[in-house]
């Protein structure tokens, strides 16, 4: 058996971020640089070697490295995992953390607190690693809240600003509601299986198969909630757009590639759980199905080109989730793998963007910059064209592969799910080629509206000093080039991977995942192979293909359609007739107005929770515990003494004699309570 | 002779009576003293129960509530002073500046 | 047979502390006046890593009884003795950090701190009420002295007085409780009073009696509704003492109703979880939602720690080993990351409290890149995040109750460490925005050695707590195998409810 020191993986980014995090502030910008690349070049490298010896490997290989915690039954090893899925996930976390670090270094360049930025990036990259690589649940939600951790840094990098700091505050927060469902589950986990090791609990729950629905769903539930936190899905999303206050590489990296995609692995993961309760497969392909129609309406109507992207990120994640949902895990997996090539591209790409324009992030004021800046355009270009669907891009390849698992899903639902997938890939044809035009195309209105663009200049990450000697438009250096053309070749060729048996191909990658994904959900697939070859009672039989072919090329053609005509609509409103945008918002003013403002669900969670809990804790407990119940003794203590003359001077805090009387009064409640025999029938054992 | 529930009762009333002056009186050193009304009371309960159980850990108990009580007022004292000094009032009532 | 022992080593640790407090109140007593009072400091450091040293070696002693009946050593002793040396070691260190040579009465502050570590030790070995009363008293009235350290300040001596008039007022609930459990039992040990109950006395007033200790007890570990105290006397008392007296004698109080309610009470256990249950959920609701309006940090720490006291109740109420031990692990967890914060806010605010606001602290990151990023690291630690003992401190609480079924508790409880991350970040948010050009934090002392001890110790102990738990968490597990009824047994349970009825 090789040893493959998978520890070495998180542990050398860890050392990176130690180090720049203690000397970065004295280190030459250069010395800064070396670290973090090492950091990040060597588990990428350690990593490829890896896949290359991937194939001789047992799998699952699980490598201890001694007991982490035992706690009676509870048994938990510092323990990392190799296996198809966490390969996959490996390769796109190296691979694609590492050429964002390389384009960081020409981004971030000029800003104040260089050293702070890579040490977080470093330590990012540890947490990440740690949450693919762990075997156990628990390691797992390490990782999972030490990249909430990282992430909560690196949004509020500008922690001068307010706005910054508050998005960094609100991601956290929304996350730990997610938190609260992974904890529950967890604990759920250990209750019933005493054990929170993947493979123990997997192995529990296969050698157990009359186990369905019941505790599965509550435990499937609960990881979703958490996932829903993490991946920004209905009704936890509302963080990622505001998200968007840190600097562009941190976007790219861990809002779009990386940490936000922790929901679908996780799912992923636990496929077995979730094979095992139709309720929670089917709240999970419900909610992902939602968010990305909501999502993409909402992306439709913004103006920040980094808003655009985030919205476009979590409808593309909620397809993810509807590929889980349907039990099409290993297509979830592949679109992920996709989405981090192409969506990463587009954060990078409009974070050449930004840095050509000194900061600025409005469209409006944006346009003609197609010959300005050429290499920009065009690999933007190719990552427009594969989210928008377009064959052969990867994004065409792994979206048509989700939408085909939906049709022919055993779950009655299928079909409409599918149904809405498909119109929400139109509307992200839309509102990408809107996003295309908007930029790159028509004539430039950065000169025409200076003064417009004073006002909106959200200074993303460029300083005035910056701006100002960068005003002229221009192409980003190579460092940030260079990455982007490496992501804009992956968007062309890596369809490859996964090109559907349907149109000629042989979907490698569900093939490789199959071992990690599939094998407890059996049933589902013969039911699938059965629907999809229209012979319900012949599964078994299964005469020829030949039916499931022409209905995957169909489902094929006419996603490519749609995709057309979402870019026709975005051509004819954005390019030929520039006043229908106008018109249209006109017309349909109600409309526009509840997509423009996102539903208002900010506003609504802000009246329904946030409110409810300040209100609680500035009033209710002013009023009552403070100046009711204290006070309180305090009124009795002065009514006993001398009426009602003295009952005014009472009213006040800080009394000792009202103090008193408050803890007299308790403890009378509790001698009452307790002779009474009261507290025994509360029943809590 | 004397009923065990006679003392337990005397005991109970003299706590209560030290517990009511606590939030009834104003001034500092009436405050402290109703303390020792408790403690007093739990040294009742202490005797009578010593003598129903024949015991005379209870009887050694009161000995050391005493010193207790002792020391208690000491630095009890040494408090009220520094109090009085710092804000010139011996007013429970006027002790409140830190408050919510 | 267990091999005799000298009945002092078995209360060592003590008898050190204790010389090592006469000498240096001796020490004070004759030095020349104008003459600097730190290398008593240094002293009692000494003797505080003496004390440390003995705690753990005793654990080298079979676990027996000394002093006919009266002090008990095992490994539930030696666990909380090792801890609150550890406090007082800490908080030395950083009341050394604050202090200046001028500091009025500085040698009978560290002589104090001394003395106090002697009651609070004592209270987690005594078996006997008579001595847990004493070194409650002792722990006690050290800590109302100290909380008025600050003489000549409006807020010193109030917070003194508030403290000894409510803590004394606390204490003789705490008393008539024994009373009444001695009137019902005959007896004061903690072990015979477990054998009487066993053997069916259990005449109503020993529900009184209970009730009583653990409104004494409650008071003391600052848990709501019994916290009023505790937001005022640490918002006047110095920092450094804050840091012990939030830590060190909640710490000992804990053991204390550890080892009464499952020492002495396990077979009335339907009537106290439910109590402690209740108490739990109020100290974890009324502690975060209290913080969420504070703007005073030391005020904000104090309902933080009124939360952090509900957490701890949630363990106890799950009535199980697991349970004891993770109550033991939290208080571990909970006093190192708070020592660790109140290190950082006695350093910035000084002993005189320069700095009390939040908004006071804005900028602390950026005048000491150090301390704010260590107060930011004790922070997370509070939320409970991975990798800081926070975080395990919680799992294991909320892991033992719902093992023992508390789903609700265990529900309330993660809501509540939700909400508390809302007031934390509000902090930790302000220590890294820009400060003002008059921002207090501009005028910063340079950090001491003493400090950086104090830092070292905390930050690592918080570290080690978050990544390697297991052998805090082992010796926790001993500590609780000291209790052998702990799990609830129907038949015996059966019996008690057919007291409680029997009684009306």
């Amino acid at each position: 058996m090789t040893d493959l020191h998978l520890w070495l993986i998180p542990l050398v980014p860890v050392a990176g971020f130690l180090v720049n995090g203690l000397f970065g502030r004295k280190f030459p910008k250069a010395l800064v640089t070396t670290v973090a690349i090492i950091a990040a070049a060597v588990p990428m490298l350690q990593v490829a070697d890896i896949a290359l010896r991937f194939s001789s490997l047992a799998k699952p290989y699980i490598e201890s490295h001694g007991t982490w915690i035992a706690a009676g039954a509870l048994h938990a090893n510092f323990a990392f995992q190799l296996d198809q899925l966490s390969m996959v996930m490996l390769c796109v976390v190296t691979g694609v953390g590492f050429l964002i670090h390389v384009y960081s270094i020409g981004y971030m360049a000029h800003e104040e607190g260089y050293w702070r930025f890579f040490a977080y990036m470093n330590l990012f990259l540890f947490f990440m690693l740690v949450l693919v690589l762990s075997a156990n649940f628990l390691l797992m939600f390490v990782g999972w809240e030490g990249v909430g951790l990282a992430s909560y840094l690196l949004i509020g990098f500008y922690y001068t600003r307010d706005s910054a700091a508050n998005a960094g505050k609100k991601a956290f927060l929304y996350n730990r509601v997610g938190d609260v469902g992974f904890l529950l589950a967890m604990f759920l986990l250990i209750a019933h299986f005493g054990t929170l090791n993947f493979a123990d609990v997997f192995a529990a729950i296969g050698a157990n198969p009359s186990l369905h629905g019941g505790i599965l769903t509550v435990i499937g539930l609960l990881l979703l909630l958490g996932a829903c936190g993490k991946s920004a899905q209905i009704p936890l999303y509302v963080w990622l757009p505001d998200a968007m206050e840190g600097p562009t590489p941190v976007s790219a990296l861990i809002h779009a590639a990386t940490m936000v995609t922790a929901g679908v692995y996780m799912i992923a993961r636990a496929h077995i759980i979730y094979d095992r309760s139709a309720t929670a497969l089917l709240a999970v392909a419900a909610i992902g199905t939602a968010t990305a129609f909501f999502a993409a309406t909402m992306g439709m109507m913004q103006t920040d080109i980094k808003r655009v992207l985030a919205y476009s990120t979590v409808s593309q994640l909620g397809y993810m989730f509807l590929g889980c949902g349907v039990a099409a895990y290993s297509a979830g997996i592949f679109h992920l793998v996709t989405h981090a090539f192409f969506k990463a591209l587009l954060f990078l790409a409009a974070g050449s963007v930004i840095h050509a324009l000194g900061g600025e992030q409005d469209m409006r004021v944006m346009g003609g910059l197609r010959r300005k800046i050429p290499v920009t355009f065009w690999t933007m270009t190719a990552a427009v064209f594969a989210i928008s669907g377009f064959p052969p891009l990867c994004g065409f390849v792994s979206k048509d592969e989700i939408l085909y698992q939906a049709f022919v899903s055993p779950t009655p639902a299928g079909k409409v799910l599918w149904a809405i997938g498909l119109f929400t890939a139109g509307l992200t044809s839309f509102y990408m080629f809107r996003l295309w035009y908007m930029t790159f195309f028509g004539e430039s209105r950065a000169v025409a509206h200076e003064e417009e663009a004073a006002i909106h200049a959200r200074h993303d990450t460029k300083l005035a000093i910056e701006a100002e000697h960068t005003h002229p438009v221009h192409e980003s250096p190579k460092s940030m080039l260079v990455p982007m053309i490496i992501l804009a070749i992956l968007c062309v060729i890596a369809g490859a991977m996964g090109w559907p048996e349907g149109l000629g191909g042989n979907n490698w990658i569900s093939h490789f995942l199959a071992p990690a994904v599939s094998g407890a959900h059996l049933q589902y697939e013969q039911a699938r192979v059965a629907i999809a070859t229209g012979a319900v009672h012949a599964a078994g039989e299964n005469q020829s293909p030949a039916p499931a072919k022409n209905l995957e090329i169909i489902l094929a053609v006419l996603s490519t359609l749609v995709a057309l005509s979402g870019w026709y609509v975005a051509h004819l409103m954005y390019y030929k007739r520039r006043d229908l945008p106008a018109r249209l918002t006109a017309r349909f003013r109600a409309v526009y107005a509840l997509i423009f403002n996102k539903y208002w669900v900010d506003e609504i969670y802000g009246a329904l929770v946030i409110a409810p809990v300040l209100f609680i804790a500035r009033w209710v407990l002013a009023a009552l515990v403070d100046r009711g119940v204290i006070d309180g003794g305090g009124l009795l203590a002065g009514y006993t003494a001398q009426g009602f003359g003295s009952l005014a001077a009472r009213i006040q805090s800080g009394n000792i004699r009202a103090y008193a009387g408050w803890l007299a009064a308790c403890a009378a409640l509790l001698l009452v309570a307790v002779y009474f025999g009261w507290t025994t029938h509360f029943g809590i054992h | 002779m004397v009923p065990i529930s006679w003392y337990l009762i005397l005991s109970a009333v003299l706590f209560s009576i030290g517990v009511a002056a606590f939030f009834i009186k104003r001034n500092i050193i009436t405050v402290f003293m109703s303390i020792e009304l408790m403690l007093n009371a739990v040294n009742l309960t202490f005797v009578g129960f010593a003598q129903q159980w024949h015991e005379v850990s209870g009887q050694i108990f009161v000995f050391f509530v005493m010193v207790v009580a002792a020391a208690e007022a000491a630095v009890g004292l040494a408090i009220i002073i520094a109090v009085f000094r710092a804000r010139s009032t011996l007013n429970v009532d006027q002790i409140d500046l830190m408050k919510l | 047979m267990i091999p005799m022992v000298n009945p002092a080593l078995r209360v060592l640790p003590e008898i050190i502390l204790t010389l090592f407090g006469i000498l240096v109140m001796l020490a004070d007593a004759v030095m020349a006046k104008a003459s600097s009072r730190k290398p008593l400091g240094w002293l009692a450091v000494l003797g505080a890593l003496a004390a440390l040293a003995a705690s753990l070696w005793q654990n080298r002693l079979p676990a027996g009884d000394a002093f006919y009946g009266v002090v008990r050593t095992d490994a539930f002793s030696v666990f909380f003795h090792v801890l609150i040396a550890g406090i007082v070691l800490a908080s030395l260190l950083i009341a050394l950090d604050a202090v200046s040579d001028t500091t009025e009465g500085l040698g009978e502050l560290f002589a104090l701190i001394l003395f106090g570590a002697v009651g609070m030790m004592f209270m987690t070995s005594a078996v006997e009420l008579l001595l847990v009363f004493i070194a409650l008293e002792i722990s006690s009235i050290s800590t109302y002295i100290m909380a008025g350290f600050r003489r000549k300040s409006a807020k010193g001596p109030e917070s003194a007085l508030k403290y000894f008039l409510l803590g004394s007022f606390a204490t003789a609930f705490f008393l008539y409780g024994i009373a009444l459990v001695f009137g019902a039992t005959g007896t004061t040990r903690i072990p015979e009073i477990a054998s009487a109950i066993a053997a069916g006395h259990t005449p109503a007033i020993i529900y009184i009696g209970l009730a009583m200790l653990i409104v004494g007890l409650g008071f003391k570990v600052s848990a709501a509704p019994f916290h009023v105290w505790t937001p005022d006397v640490y918002e006047g008392a110095p920092s450094p003492v804050v840091a012990l007296m939030s830590t060190a004698p909640k710490a000992a109080a804990f053991a204390v109703l550890l080892r009464i309610v499952y020492g002495a009470f396990p077979l009335l256990h339907d009537h106290w979880t439910p109590i402690l249950w209740w108490l739990a959920v109020l100290s974890m609701t009324i502690g975060n939602l209290g913080a969420l309006r504070q703007r005073n940090v030391k005020r904000l720490l104090a309902y933080s720690s009124i939360a952090h006291a509900g957490y701890l109740l949630v363990a106890f109420a799950a009535l199980s080993a697991d349970g004891i031990a993770a109550a033991s692990f939290y208080a571990v967890a909970y006093a190192i990351m708070n020592v660790g914060i109140f290190a950082v806010i006695s350093h910035a605010g000084g002993y005189e409290d320069r700095l009390t606001l939040i908004d006071d602290y804005r900028g602390l990151a950026w005048r000491s890149p150090l301390l704010g990023g260590v107060m930011a690291f004790f922070l997370i630690s509070l939320i409970g995040i991975p990798f800081t003992g926070g975080f395990f401190g919680k799992f294991y609480v909320f892991v033992a109750a719902l093992h023992s079924g508390l789903i609700w508790l265990a529900i309330i409880g993660l809501v509540n460490s939700g909400i508390a991350a809302w007031y934390y970040l509000r902090v930790a948010t302000a220590i890294y925005s820009r400060p003002s050009e008059s921002s207090p934090v501009h005028s910063l002392p340079r950090p001491s050695l003493a400090l950086l001890l104090a830092l070292v110790i905390t930050v690592s102990g918080t570290l080690i707590l978050g990544i390697f738990p297991g052998g805090v968490l082992s010796s926790a597990r001993a500590a609780a195998a000291t209790y052998t009824s702990v799990s609830p047994v129907p038949s015996s349970s059966g019996t008690s409810a057919a007291d409680t009825t029997a009684q009306h």
